[in-house]
C-alpha cells in the first residue's frame, strides 16, 4: 500500500476517543487545587455515599438477575427440548431491541399505584389489595435485569452450543446424569463466557441513564447530569465522572480477563447440532411457561402497550414537530454512522497492512469508548471543546462558542462511544479476506485501487453495511450524550422520550419510543438471521 | 518465456530462506522445486511472483529484469500467474468470473470467450456458474489454474497445488494439470514436497535443501544419478551399502564385486557408500546371496521387503506378491545395478 499511508489514522482515532477521558482527568487535577472546598464537602456528605451505594446495589442486583435469567434460558434453548424451543431460541433475543429506558417507563406507567395493572387488581380483590411498589430499588433492578439478560443469554448460548453436547456426552460416559452434567461440566466450562456477559451487563448498568431517571433512582449518571444542569457545577460533574470511570475500569478489566480465558478454552471449531435433552410432559410445559412469561414481560406486553398508547396519542401529537425530530435523529445517526465507519475502515486497513505494535495499540484505545458511559463522555467532550474554544478566543479574540454547542460536539461524543460498534464487523470482514486472495489479485494485474474496488469492497460489503446499521440504531437510542451536548433545538426522538417521561406524560413518550424500538429490531433481526443460518450450515 | 534466477538470496530474521540460488527454466518448459518443508522453495516462488523482495541477485523473465539491483517490477505488472496452495478463489465470484478476473481486453465478449476457453481446457465448462464453495477441491484447483493461465502470463507459478486435495485424485489431476500447461504452451515452475507429483508434471526438477539447490536435472537422472547424498535420500527409496573402489566401474562390497557405470569416478581404493534402489535388488531363490527379512509391507501387486545383510546393513527390495516370505526368513537376492552411485565415505 505505497500510495495510501494509513499510519496516522489509528493514532487520530485513538486520540479522539482518549481525549475526553484525559480532559476529565486533567480538569479534575487542575480543579482540585482551586475548587470550592465547601462544594466538595457538600458533595461528599450528601451525594457521594448515597450515589455510590445506589450504584453498587443496582449493579450487583442487575448482574445477578441477568446472569440467572440469561444462563437458564440459554441452557433451556441450547441443550434441552421443550414445546416451542425453536421459537424461543431467537424470540428471547428480541428484548435487545427495547432500550432499558423504554421498558422502564412502560413498567412505571402500568405498575405504579395509579397504573392499569394495580387498578385492575384492586377492582378484583378490593381496595385493600397491596401491590408491591414499582418505584423502588427492587423495581429498577428488575427492569434493568429484564432489559439486559439478552447479553448473558447470547454469550451463554454460544458457549453451550459449542461445547454443549460433546462434553455432556463425555460426562455421561463417565457416569454423570444430564443435570449434574449441567452444573459440574457445562456451567464451569461456560464460566468465561458468563463472566464476559456479566461484565458487559455491569458496564451497561453503570452507563444507564434513561431508566434510572424514570425511576428517580440516583446513580452516578443521574448525579452527573444533575450536577451539570441542576447545580451548574462543572467541578462536581467532573469529579463524579472520574469516579464513575474508575468503576467502569474495574468492570472492563474483569471483562478483558474473562475474554482472555474464553479464548484459551475455546471449543473446537466444528459447531454441531447437539443432541438435546428432552423435557417430557409437564416439565416441558413448565419450561414453555417460564420462557413465555419472560418473553411476554420483557417484550410482547411492553410493545403492545407502546403500540396502543402511540395509536391513542398519534392523532393529537403527530404533527410537523415529529417530522423534525425524526429528521434530526436520522441526520445525526447517519452522520455518526458514516464517521464511525470511515474510522473503522482506516483502523482495519492499518492493522492489516501496517506491521508493528502501534496500530494495534491505537486500535485498542480507539475501541474503548463502548465502555465509557455517555454522561461521562458528554462531560469530557464539552470540556475538550470548551478548551478548544477558549484557546480560539485567546488566539483570535472575540467571544462566543465556536465548537461547544454545535453538532461537532454531538458527533464527537457519538464517534468516541460507537467507534467500537463499527469496528467489530469491519474487522471481521478484513479477517475473512485471506492474504492469498490479495496476492492472487495482484498477480492477476490489480494495483492498489483495483484491490480496493474489485476485492475489498465486494468482500467487505456485508461487514460495512452491518457497521452502518449498528451505529445508526445505537445513535437513535442514545440519550445522555444527545441530551447534554446537543445544540439548541436539536431534539431527537430519544430526547423527546426523556422530556415526556420526565413530566410523567407516559402516553406521549410512547410514540417516539415505538419508532426507536422498531429501528432497534433491525440489528436484532440481522443477528437472529445470522444465527439461524450458522445453525443450518452446522 | 524463459525464467532465470541469478544468485538470488533472501534472509528472514535468523534464517537464510534462499541462499545464492540460480536456475533456468527454458521457455515452454515445466520446472519443479522439490524439497522438505522449510527448505525455502515457497520463498523462491514468492520472490519470483514479487510478493517478496530479494536481498541480492537478479530475477529475469524473457530477458527482462523483474527484481535486481535498482530494479523492481511490482507483482501486478509482472504478468506472472500463480496457483496458490489454498487456491485463493474469489469467494464472491463464480468460476467464470474468477477466470475472467485478470483479463484486460476492453471487449467484454472477448474476455468472456477467453474465460470459457480456459474453463473448457480444464474440463469445467458445465461449472462456469458455480461459486467456489459449490465446487470440489479438485475443481477449485482447476479453476485456479485456468484463472492463472487466462491472461497468457509469461510464467505460471504453482505453490503445492495438490496439498489440499485427497491423495487418490492427485495423480489424475497432476496429469490434467500438465496437459493444460502444455496445451497453453506455458512456462511453469511448481513447488512440492511430493516427488510423485514432481515426476508426473515436471520436465526438470530441482532438489532444494536449506535455501540451496542441490541438483537441477531431469527426473530420470535425479532418481538414477543423484548428485548428492541428500538428493539420493530425498528422492525415491533406497539404502546405502559400504564398498571399496577397485577400478573404473568396479566396486567391491559384501555382496561381491559390483560392475557398472559409476556416475562419478573415484580413485582406486576409495571407500564409498553405494546407493541401492529397491529395483536394483532382485529376489532370486537360486542365488547364494542370502538376506534376512526384517520388515514386510504388502502393497497389492508386490511386497516391499526390508532385508538385513549379514553385516547388518538394511536394503530394500520389491518382490511380486506371490513370493510370500515371513519375517525372519532368509531369502536369496542378486544385484542388477546398471548405474552405480557412490559417495566417498568420511
Amino acid at each position: 500500500m505505497d500510495s495510501v499511508n494509513p499510519r496516522a489514522g489509528p493514532a487520530i482515532a485513538a486520540i479522539l476517543v482518549a481525549l475526553p477521558m484525559v480532559a476529565i482527568l486533567a480538569a479534575v487535577i487542575h480543579g482540585a487545587t482551586g475548587a470550592d472546598p465547601a462544594l466538595w464537602a457538600h458533595l461528599a456528605e450528601h451525594v457521594l455515599a448515597r450515589v455510590t451505594l445506589n450504584t453498587a446495589v443496582l449493579v450487583v442486583g442487575v448482574v445477578a438477575i441477568a446472569v440467572a435469567l440469561g444462563t437458564s434460558l440459554a441452557w433451556l434453548t441450547a441443550a434441552c427440548d421443550f414445546p416451542g424451543r425453536g421459537f424461543f431460541a431467537w424470540a428471547l433475543l428480541l428484548p435487545m431491541a427495547m432500550p432499558a429506558y423504554v421498558l422502564a417507563f412502560v413498567a412505571v406507567a402500568t405498575l405504579d399505584y395509579a397504573g392499569a395493572v394495580p387498578v385492575a387488581l384492586r377492582a378484583v380483590f378490593g381496595e385493600g389489595f397491596a401491590v408491591p411498589a414499582i418505584r423502588s430499588t427492587g423495581g429498577v433492578i428488575a427492569v434493568l435485569g429484564l432489559a439486559s439478560y439478552p447479553y448473558v443469554y447470547l454469550m451463554a448460548r454460544g458457549a453451550f452450543l459449542t461445547h454443549g453436547a460433546r462434553v455432556l456426552e463425555a460426562a455421561q460416559s463417565l457416569g454423570l446424569g444430564p443435570w449434574s452434567g449441567l452444573f459440574r461440566v457445562a456451567v464451569p466450562l461456560a464460566r468465561p463466557w458468563l463472566a464476559g456477559g456479566a461484565a458487559l451487563v455491569a458496564m451497561e448498568t453503570l452507563a444507564d441513564f434513561g431508566a434510572v431517571s424514570v425511576f428517580n433512582y440516583d446513580t452516578f449518571t443521574t448525579a452527573i447530569y444533575k450536577a451539570w444542569y441542576g447545580l451548574f457545577s462543572i467541578e462536581t460533574a467532573l469529579g463524579l465522572a472520574l469516579l464513575l470511570l474508575v468503576f467502569v475500569a474495574v468492570a472492563l478489566a474483569l471483562e478483558r480477563l474473562a475474554r482472555g480465558r474464553a479464548r484459551y478454552t475455546a471449543a473446537d471449531a466444528g459447531l454441531r447440532a447437539p443432541a438435546r435433552l428432552a423435557l417430557p410432559g409437564a416439565r416441558g410445559w413448565v419450561a414453555f411457561t417460564c420462557a413465555s412469561a419472560i418473553f411476554a414481560i420483557a417484550f410482547v406486553l411492553p410493545a403492545f402497550v407502546l403500540a396502543r398508547w402511540a395509536l391513542e396519542v398519534a392523532p393529537l401529537d403527530l404533527d410537523a414537530r415529529y417530522v423534525d425530530y425524526a429528521l434530526r435523529t436520522l441526520v445525526l445517526a447517519a452522520m455518526a454512522a458514516v464517521a464511525c465507519l470511515a474510522l473503522a475502515v482506516v483502523l482495519g486497513y492499518a492493522t492489516r497492512f501496517e506491521s508493528g505494535r502501534l496500530p494495534r495499540a491505537a486500535t485498542r484505545v480507539a475501541t474503548l469508548g463502548y465502555a465509557i458511559p455517555g454522561t461521562v463522555l458528554a462531560v469530557g467532550v464539552v470540556t475538550v471543546l470548551g478548551g478548544v474554544d477558549a484557546a480560539w478566543r485567546a488566539l483570535a479574540g472575540g467571544g462566543g462558542l465556536w465548537l461547544q454547542g454545535t453538532v461537532v460536539a454531538l458527533l464527537f461524543g457519538y464517534v468516541a462511544r460507537f467507534l467500537a460498534v463499527a469496528h467489530v464487523p469491519v474487522q471481521g470482514g478484513f479477517a475473512r479476506i485471506r492474504p492469498s486472495l490479495e496476492e492472487a489479485a495482484r498477480s492477476l494485474g490489480l494495483g492498489t485501487r483495483g484491490l480496493v474496488t474489485r476485492l475489498h469492497l465486494p468482500l467487505l460489503g456485508a461487514g460495512l453495511g452491518t457497521a452502518l446499521l449498528l451505529v445508526f440504531v445505537d445513535v437513535m437510542k442514545e440519550m445522555p450524550i444527545t441530551l447534554m451536548t446537543r445544540p439548541f433545538g436539536w431534539d431527537t426522538l430519544a430526547v423527546r422520550v426523556f422530556e415526556m417521561t420526565a413530566e410523567g406524560e407516559w402516553q406521549r413518550a410512547a410514540l417516539p419510543a415505538l419508532v426507536i424500538v422498531a429501528a432497534g429490531l433491525l440489528p436484532v433481526a440481522l443477528l437472529i438471521w445470522r444465527m439461524e443460518r450458522a445453525a443450518r450450515t452446522a | 518465456m524463459r525464467l532465470e534466477l541469478r544468485e538470488v538470496s533472501r534472509a528472514f530474521p535468523g534464517v537464510a530462506a534462499v541462499d545464492r540460488l540460480s536456475l533456468v527454466v527454458g521457455a515452454g518448459r515445466i520446472g519443479c522445486l522439490l524439497g522438505p518443508s522449510g527448505s525455502g522453495k515457497t520463498t523462491v516462488l514468492r520472490l519470483i511472483a514479487g510478493f517478496e523482495r530479494p536481498d541480492a541477485g537478479e530475477i529475469l523473465a524473457g530477458g527482462e529484469v523483474l527484481s535486481g539491483p535498482g530494479r523492481w517490477v511490482p507483482p501486478e505488472r509482472r504478468r506472472i500467474g500463480m496457483v496458490f496452495q489454498d487456491f485463493a478463489l474469489f469467494p464472491h465470484l463464480d468460476a467464470l468470473a474468477n477466470v475472467a478476473f485478470g483479463l484486460r481486453d476492453s471487449d467484454s465478449g472477448m474476455r468472456r470467450r477467453r474465460a470459457q476457453e480456459l474453463l473448457e481446457l480444464v474440463g469445467l465448462s458445465a461449472e462456469a456458474g458455480r461459486l467456489p464453495h459449490e465446487l470440489s477441491g479438485g475443481q477449485q484447483q482447476r479453476v485456479a489454474l485456468a484463472r492463472a493461465l487466462a491472461p497468457r502470463p509469461r510464467l505460471v507459478l504453482l505453490d503445492e497445488p495438490f496439498s489440499n486435495l485427497d491423495a487418490d485424485v492427485r495423480m489424475e489431476l497432476a496429469q490434467q494439470l500438465r496437459a493444460a500447461l502444455v496445451a497453453e504452451g506455458a512456462t511453469a515452475l511448481l513447488v512440492t514436497h511430493d516427488q510423485r507429483e514432481a515426476f508426473a508434471i515436471a520436465d526438470e526438477i530441482g532438489v532444494m535443501r536449506a535455501g540451496r539447490l542441490e541438483q537441477w536435472d531431469a527426473p530420470w537422472n535425479l532418481y538414477h544419478s543423484p548428485a548428492t547424498r541428500f538428493a539420493a535420500d530425498f528422492v525415491g527409496e533406497g539404502s546405502f551399502i559400504q564398498g571399496t573402489v577397485l577400478g573404473p566401474g568396479r566396486v567391491s562390497t559384501e555382496l561381491g564385486v559390483i560392475e557398472g557405470q559409476l556416475t562419478s569416478e573415484q580413485p582406486v581404493g576409495t571407500h564409498v557408500d553405494l546407493l541401492l534402489r529397491p529395483d536394483d535388488v532382485i529376489h532370486d531363490d537360486d542365488s547364494g546371496l542370502r538376506a534376512e527379512v526384517v520388515e514386510r509391507a504388502f502393497r497389492g501387486a508386490e511386497f516391499r521387503y526390508k532385508l538385513r545383510l549379514p553385516s547388518g546393513t538394511p536394503v530394500l527390495c520389491f518382490v511380486p506378491s506371490h513370493h510370500d516370505h515371513a519375517i525372519g526368513e532368509r531369502i536369496g537376492i542378486r544385484l542388477d545395478a546398471q548405474h552405480l552411485v557412490g559417495f566417498p565415505r568420511g
